[in-house]
């Protein structure tokens, strides 16, 4: 199957990043990582060459999902957990709309958990925004879904988290989703690419973005972030290049049978070769990059998988098509008088 | 009906019946409700009114030969107009021990008990935990019993058909319906023509049902067991054509007819659920409509998705039954909130938590009145018969779009499988649905209202220039922004609840029916329409004076109504529930109504509510009027 390109649209008005501001004060504390993604994603907006019009952000509940308040398109603020069940009834009503959703690690992976998963397995064209914080903010600081194990700044575990967390990119594959990425809330140039790339992908996206909670979960993907570790602790994606991370461009990714390892390029003959080559179209590559982070090894950011493949949206008028070929446009007359009709004079 | 017993053979005779109940009892694998479909469509199809009541076990297939394994499907047909499947079978088909015992009890003395004695040997016997033969210790005898070897018979019946021993057995529920027809003067040719289209591509079971069929029937004719032929004469009908339906099916239809009248889209989101999931599937068949089914995760999702698709501009339609009602109720909250059109189809069943998912009651209205968070007024609608269903559900997306609220319907597992026949509508005689999209950004905000209705406009995502955000969050009066005013609060509130009031507008005055100057007023609701008219009907004949009416508007209410309650002096109120619509009559109207209330997962037999108009008549003569 060949991957379909956006329509491009020369006629589109041209907006600005304005555009997509509401007039809505904002209301995320201070120092949210959720700001920066709101500026990146209206950043991205006006570039897509899509009207304005087309686009429909459906969020849950969260802080992540006052979302759609903040930008000038169409926008439902639904239930907690539910936005990609909300969001599947637009696509299957107007596969012409632009649909996106925003939803965090509470409404996306405990609540809706569900949803999601469905919602990627049956590739409805839905651009799935999670920001992971690792944390509940709205109510004020209790453990996510995505907590690490012993954490004990939370409030609802004050003697340390004991529950296992969920890996959001790991759901993600096993839930059949086409495209999945990861990013992280303070790399704006970094996020705007994968928005960028959500946009053009048609079926379900999922992207997971490290969102700082700087009330309650401060500091939650220092790793990723602090400037003097950051470059040897992240693995940047990149379709068809050698998995290769560190200030120096010196490590990388290989594979000892099944088991990733992190080698030295030049220690003991090892060149670029002998590293993993990153392919989207891979989803078993993608999984084995899904399973690894921090401490052991850097984290991958990027695009883990892009494949394209029907959506659920083309399956569906493709069977009313082909229903109206064989059976003709319904007609409810007809339709009301078969079987066994019989007449009273 | 009451012929004599074989025993006293005389020369055959044909007798002119009013009205004839039949039930057919077995294994749920015996084919039983097949069976009583075909009498059904035969019947209908000669031209009398009819009623049916199937009723299914829980399990799909229970132990062979186990009393829970039992299945039943009783149909009263006459010549006159019925409402009812009949409170007490004139005629029991037993296909085994277990069918007999569950069903011996609900007849009448010296009814007609047809069995197949081929399946009542030593291990049928233990199956069904009898210690002696029920053929033998007397407990036929005061019925007048056919002991036909049934399976027998067919199975000599199809010796030139080369298909197993088991499948040729397996014929024998058509071998009954031979000797029933040949019994009613039914004519064979539907049947036949069915195992034509049924069967097109195995010929051999063709042969093998018609073989089976025509053996019934020439056995019935042959063997003098019978010493009458019955004639049940065609109902008189309005001028029309006609067809069996049933109410799921009828639903179904309304729904695909409300999207040819509007011009919209229908998108059906729906969980697999006893007794709902026939909605579904009816509705996945009709694709060249349009139709749009999306069997969901769950039953939130279910209905989310059709609030997603109304939002963009379909008929959003979710169904399910009264657990599934439970799980949706934060999400049509959001649609009260939101203010987006939406049906929810309601097959109410047996409860509370799994009940009886086989078992019809209607305990679900105030679930759909009141069973969400805070002030949540929606529109409650509910069906009276299965015919009914259609009106009802174009009636749901008519009122649902035009208000821009949620719309319940309350049907229920009789209705649901119940069939009648149903007078054909022509898609030109029903008025059409007018909607109104908001196309332009002039004068445009999101909860703006329309004075007559007091909806807010629909915009649709992809309508330039209308570009607004809505949500769960109380909304501002006009601008719909995020607003946590008291006032406003306290407004928007009184607003919804406004807005269903006004839908009072499409809801027709109620015709009192029966007895203007009685004293005893029946109040009912969906599914015991039939029995309540019956029972009025009745009561009526024995000189009672009884007045009749019924409610398809629960929510809101008829404007008469309270006019109406006030004139009577005695209320009753005939429900399956243990009072739900009595107490809102009594909360709304301050009326001392009075409730005739059962849970059985039983539809009401007519005699009960006879029984109930009588006593109630007695009290008060004995008293002059009741205080």
């Amino acid at each position: 199957m060949s991957p379909e390109t956006a329509p491009v649209k020369p006629a589109a008005p041209k907006y600005t990043k304005k555009d997509f501001q509401s007039d809505q004060e904002i209301r995320w504390c201070p120092g949210c990582g959720d700001y920066a993604i709101l500026n990146a994603v209206q950043q991205v907006m006006p570039t897509l060459g899509i009207d304005r019009e087309k686009f429909v952000f459906v969020s849950g509940i969260g802080c992540s999902s006052r979302f759609p308040y903040y930008m000038n398109t169409y926008g439902f603020h639904t239930i907690h957990g539910r936005a990609p069940a909300m969001a599947t009834g637009v696509k299957l009503a107007n596969p012409e709309l632009e649909v996106w959703v925003v939803t965090g690690d509470g409404d996306g992976l405990s609540i809706g958990g569900n949803h999601l998963i469905h919602a990627l397995r049956r590739n409805v064209d839905l651009k799935i925004l999670l920001f992971n914080n690792r944390i509940y903010g709205l109510t004020k600081g209790q453990y996510s879904p995505t907590t690490e194990l012993g954490k004990v700044n939370s409030k609802s575990a004050p003697f340390g988290v004991i529950d296992q967390p969920i890996n959001p990119i790991s759901l993600a594959l096993a839930a059949e989703a086409t495209f999945i990425a990861r990013s992280v809330d303070i790399y704006p140039k970094h996020l705007m690419d994968i928005v960028r790339r959500v946009a053009a992908h048609k079926g379900s996206a999922f992207v997971e973005i490290y969102q700082n909670c700087n009330v309650f979960n401060d500091k939650a993907f220092v790793q990723v972030t602090e400037k003097e570790i950051r470059d040897d602790q992240n693995l940047s994606l990149e379709h068809g290049k050698p998995l290769i991370f560190g200030k120096q461009k010196d490590k990388g990714i290989r594979l000892n049978g099944l088991r990733p390892e992190v080698v030295k390029l030049g220690e003991n003959g090892i060149t670029e070769k002998d590293l993993v080559v990153h392919d989207e179209k891979n989803a078993a590559l993608a999984y084995l990059l899904s399973r690894i982070g921090f401490p052991d090894f850097p984290t991958p950011l990027g695009i883990f998988r892009d494949e394209t493949f029907p959506t659920l949206e083309q399956r569906t008028r493709e069977q009313i098509t082909s229903a109206r070929a064989k059976l003709g446009e319904g007609d409810l007359d007809k339709l009301l008088y078969s079987g066994d009709v019989w007449e009273v004079k | 009906m009451t012929p004599q017993s074989p025993a006293e053979a005389v020369p055959r005779k044909r007798e002119v019946l009013e009205s004839v109940t039949i039930r057919f009892a077995g294994d749920s694998g015996d084919g039983v409700q097949i069976t009583g479909t075909q009498f059904t469509n035969t019947s209908a199809i000669f031209g009398n009114d009819l009623s049916t009541f199937p009723d299914f076990p829980a399990e799909i297939r229970a132990p062979a030969g186990t009393l829970p394994g039992v299945s039943g499907f009783q149909i009263q047909f006459s010549a006159k107009e019925i409402h009812t499947p009949g409170d007490q079978p004139d005629v029991l088909v037993a296909f085994n021990p277990a069918a007999l015992l569950v069903n011996i009890k609900d007849l009448a003395p010296n009814s007609v008990v047809i069995v197949n004695t081929d399946s009542f040997g030593e291990v049928d016997l233990k199956k069904a935990g009898c210690a002696t033969n029920p053929l033998e210790d007397g407990m036929l005898s005061a019925y007048q019993t056919f002991k036909i070897p049934i399976a027998d018979l067919t199975i000599k019946a199809l010796e030139p058909v080369a298909i197993t021993h088991k499948d040729k057995e397996r014929c024998k529920n058509f071998f009954a319906l031979g000797v029933l027809y040949w019994l009613y003067n039914r004519p064979m040719e539907p049947t036949l023509k069915w195992f034509q289209d049924k069967f097109k591509k195995k010929p051999e079971l063709v042969e093998a049902n018609s073989l089976a069929l025509k053996a019934g029937y020439a056995y019935a004719d042959a063997a003098e067991l019978f010493r009458s032929q019955y004639e049940v004469p065609p109902a008189k009908y309005a001028p029309g054509r006609y067809r069996n339906v049933m109410g799921n099916e009828a639903l179904a239809l309304g729904l695909v007819a409300a999207s040819k009248l509007s011009g919209l889209p229908l998108f059906y989101g729906s969980y697999p659920i006893t007794p709902a999931s026939d909605i579904l599937h009816e509705l996945s068949r009709h694709k060249n409509f349009g139709v749009i089914t999306f069997q969901a995760e769950d039953e939130i999702a279910a209905v989310t998705s059709a609030i997603g698709a109304s939002y963009a501009g379909a008929i959003g339609v979710t169904g399910t039954s009264g657990p599934g009602v439970a799980l949706k109720g934060e999400a049509i909250n959001l649609a009260v909130m939101v203010e987006l059109p939406l049906v929810i189809c309601d097959i109410q069943r047996g409860g509370p938590s799994t009940g009886l998912p086989t078992k019809t009651e209607q305990a679900d209205l105030m679930q759909a009145l009141f069973g969400r968070n805070s002030e949540s007024p929606v529109c409650v609608l509910a069906p009276a018969t299965p015919g009914d269903c259609f009106d009802v559900a174009i009636q749901a997306v008519r009122i649902a779009t035009k208000y821009m609220v949620p719309v319940f319907i309350l049907s229920d597992g009789y209705l649901a499988n119940g069939a009648e026949p149903w007078k054909l509508p022509k898609l030109a005689d029903l008025p059409k649905i007018q909607v109104k999209f908001q196309t332009s950004p002039e004068h445009f905000a999101p909860y703006l209202r329309d004075e007559v209705t007091l909806a807010r406009p629909w915009a649709l995502p992809g309508t330039p220039g209308l570009e607004h955000r809505i949500g769960g969050i109380e909304k501002s009066h006009i601008y719909g922004n995020v607003s946590y005013d008291p006032d406003n609060h306290d407004f928007m509130c009184r607003m919804r609840a406004a807005k269903i009031q006004r839908i009072v507008q499409e809801v027709p005055d109620l015709q009192v029916m029966g007895d203007e100057d009685a004293k005893i007023l029946l109040v009912g609701w969906g599914s015991p329409y039939g029995s309540i008219t019956a029972a009025v009907e009745e009561s009526r004949r024995r000189g009672i004076k009884v007045a009749q009416i019924h409610l398809r508007h629960l929510n809101p209410f008829p404007s008469n109504l309270g006019a109406i309650l006030k004139r009577y002096p005695r209320v009753l109120v005939p429900e399956l529930n243990l009072g739900q619509l009595l107490m809102v009559l009594r909360a709304k109207y301050l009326v001392d109504a009075r409730g005739l209330n059962k849970v059985q997962g039983k539809p009401f037999k007519v005699s009960e509510l006879v029984e109930a108009i009588e006593q109630e008549a007695k009290t008060l003569q004995g008293n002059g009027s009741p205080k």
